[in-house]
């Protein structure tokens, strides 16, 4: 198009028809009929939205992905016991690059979930974490060994291949060897074996003993079938040796839900802490008693999850909270002690810790709960069996 | 096949055959190159099970699934009463396809970008380049955490992160292919354009874009391969498992009770990787229809 055409074009194009100028009136019409209708729209959200009283936004980063081990806030999440006490959580879930004590203190997330022994080992590098509520009141790891080898007892651990996880995760078994007079640096006493996070080294025998939570690994070993027999390994075919058990009495404690320490100083986020600690006991109460229904929350959130795995994990993730005679929470007398001696021992940390625990905020809301006619304590709660599945399925 | 020239030239009527069997000898070779891929996974997992040779490490059903259970995975549940393992994987897939295709867009388009700005200033190209070069010297790794977190501080979604990640590997190759290509047309052409006055403006459109077309297309197929590494790698530190990568890691964990479910995730990435370098190939194939290439 040249430019001459061009300036007739837009020279008469204003009031050349007659018609032309009618169909532009109703295209303004409508495009205003439109706009008006927009804003009318907008106007309407804007004006319900205050109604809601804004919910105060909190991160809840967790130590893994998505896993029964944190039913308990998905159930607190579904079950809207987070939205009825004005906040709303966003649940992160964790992975291998992630360490949630470092996510919190980056304040990226105001609450974390991680073993007690790491919060500690980055408290003394200099960040300044509390741990607020101890969800788990007892250890979940284990050592096993194969019925057939004889190791029926830690002592017999002596000069065989013992497997543990490395990076903070050694302490327990090495206050249990050492309880049995076998020093864990000494190559002369035991060989220990650096394990990868799964059960193959184990399963292949090319370790005698191996670590395994009672909600995981175990599992592993169960839901897998026994070459020789074709069928499933049970617990005949094993020793577990549990390490809350009192015969070893080395646990240390595990799953705790943390902030940071300036963070709570405030007025206002210690209410927070109260309320979201209040929703998510409660989630955790409530899958104590509705097992099945938490592991279809926890499924739907981990869309690759095997639910037979997630069954047993649930069951044995109970087993680790329920009974707690002081409520839900609150850690057992002295085991915050041990846990800081085991980890001072074996060198995660260097001095007895000052200030990483403050129990008052989960104290206060357990005794709301307790108000409220919730059953906090959980004494009648008994351990279900939980058949396996092969694969997990 | 070179000793098909000849014939081809020959008749007419021989051409047209000769035209199909090319295509067919293609198909042909990629056949035979799975099936030789196949055989040798199985001929090695037989040999080292038969001999019970363990080095360089122990071979089994566990550490290398036969072929056959790694495809039937798919139509596996991976749950009781659950879908197929295919359906959730393809969710992933698409899901961490956005990631990547998102990030190869924003990779072309600065890559592409800071080769014109280099092409037009020696000063910029001479100061700049070698930085270029660094950034991609440094691990994905190591950045993937700090890209996620600077940004997810400055509330910046999880999977637009991610997107950044996969730019990050995608613009270098771009950049420098562009760059070159930038530079390629024929200097008599340059002599042309300058002779009649051309501005910059339409010396860059005209001559050094078209001319650099064929250099562009080759990075950005292995940019669109790079985009789903980085993708998948992202996605851990972004505290995302709607992806391939969180399935990496979910089945991981549970390898030694379905050692196939992550053999079958680490066919569908490849896969994805090939999808995306086969849709640039086929841009690639409509922009340049007359190509230097194509004319062979």
């Amino acid at each position: 198009m040249t430019r001459v055409q061009n300036g007739n074009h837009a020279a008469d194009g204003v009031a050349r028809n007659p018609e032309e100028g009618e169909l532009r009136k109703q295209w303004v019409m409508a495009v205003a009929v439109l706009a008006g209708a927009a804003f009318a729209a907008w106007v309407a959200v804007a004006a319900a939205a205050p109604e809601q009283k804004a919910a105060t936004k909190v991160n809840l980063q967790l130590k893994w992905v998505t896993q029964a081990q944190f039913a308990g806030y998905y159930a607190a999440l579904e079950k809207g016991y987070y939205d009825k006490e004005g906040l709303d959580v966003t649940i992160k879930v964790g992975g291998p690059s992630i360490t949630p004590e470092t996510v919190v203190a980056g304040k990226r997330a105001e609450f974390g979930v991680d073993w007690l022994p790491s919060l500690l080992a980055t408290r003394e590098k200099g960040s300044n974490l509390v741990s607020i509520a101890q969800v788990f009141a007892r250890s979940g790891m284990t050592e096993l060994t194969w019925r057939d080898s004889g190791i029926d007892t830690i002592k017999k651990m002596r000069g065989k291949k013992v497997g543990v996880w490395c990076c903070g995760n050694e302490p327990e078994l090495f206050a249990a060897l050492n309880k049995n007079g076998i020093d864990p640096k000494n190559p002369n006493d035991v060989t220990i074996v650096n394990q990868p996070f799964d059960m193959q080294l184990f399963l292949k025998r090319q370790v005698d003993a191996a670590a395994a939570m009672t909600y995981n690994e175990l599992a592993q070993v169960l839901e897998t079938k026994n070459p020789k027999t074709g069928k499933l390994y049970t617990m005949k075919d094993l020793n577990v040796f549990m390490m809350s058990d009192p015969k070893v009495g080395t646990g240390m404690l595990e799953d705790n839900l943390f902030v940071r320490g300036d963070w709570i100083a405030e007025k206002a986020n210690q209410a927070t802490a109260v309320k979201f600690l209040k929703a998510s006991f409660k989630g955790w109460v409530y899958c104590r008693d509705h097992r099945a229904e938490c592991v279809s929350f926890v499924l739907k959130s981990g869309s690759l999850l095997g639910k037979g795995h997630q069954t047993w994990m649930m069951n044995e993730i109970n087993a680790l909270i329920w009974p707690n005679p002081k409520g839900i929470g609150l850690p057992p007398a002295g085991a915050v002690a041990q846990t800081t001696k085991i980890a001072k021992t074996y060198g995660v940390i260097t001095k007895t810790p000052k200030g990483a625990t403050n129990y008052a905020y989960a104290a206060r809301a357990v005794a709301q709960l307790k108000k409220e006619g919730v059953d906090v304590l959980g004494k009648k709660w008994k351990k279900a069996v939980v058949k396996v599945t092969p694969g997990g399925k | 096949m070179w000793w098909n020239a000849r014939h081809m030239e020959a008749a007419a009527s021989e051409r047209r055959v000769w035209k199909v069997v090319p295509g067919l000898s293609k198909l042909a070779t990629y056949a035979i190159v799975i099936v030789a891929l196949c055989a040798a996974w199985e001929g090695y997992k037989w040999l080292w099970e038969t001999t019970g040779w363990t080095w360089p490490f122990l071979v089994d059903d566990t550490t290398m699934p036969h072929l056959w259970d790694i495809l039937k995975a798919f139509g596996e549940p991976v749950t009781t009463g659950g879908p197929a393992l295919i359906h959730p994987l393809l969710d992933a897939a698409w899901f961490t396809a956005k990631e990547a295709i998102a990030g190869f867009v924003l990779g072309a388009v600065v890559g592409f970008a800071l080769a014109v700005l280099l092409v037009h200033s020696r000063l910029l190209e001479r100061g700049l380049l070698p930085y270029i070069v660094a950034s991609q010297t440094v691990p994905i790794l190591a950045i993937a955490p700090m890209v996620v977190i600077g940004l997810g501080s400055k509330g910046v979604e999880g999977w637009k992160a991610v997107a950044v990640l996969a730019a990050y590997l995608t613009f270098f190759p771009v950049a420098i292919n562009a760059l070159r290509g930038l530079q390629s047309a024929d200097p008599r052409a340059f002599e042309l354009m300058e002779s009649y006055a051309s501005s910059r403006w339409s010396i860059l459109w005209r001559l050094r874009v078209p001319a650099s077309l064929p250099y562009l297309f080759t990075a950005l197929k292995i940019s669109a391969t790079a985009s789903v590494i980085g993708a998948i790698i992202g996605e851990t530190p972004a505290s995302i498992q709607e992806g391939l990568g969180g399935a990496i890691v979910n089945f991981n964990q549970y390898y030694s009770l379905q050692p196939t479910f992550l053999w079958a995730t680490n066919i569908v990435c490849a896969v994805l990787g090939l999808v995306l370098f086969g849709a640039v190939a086929l841009t690639e194939r409509l922009v340049l229809r007359r190509a230097p290439e194509h004319y062979a």
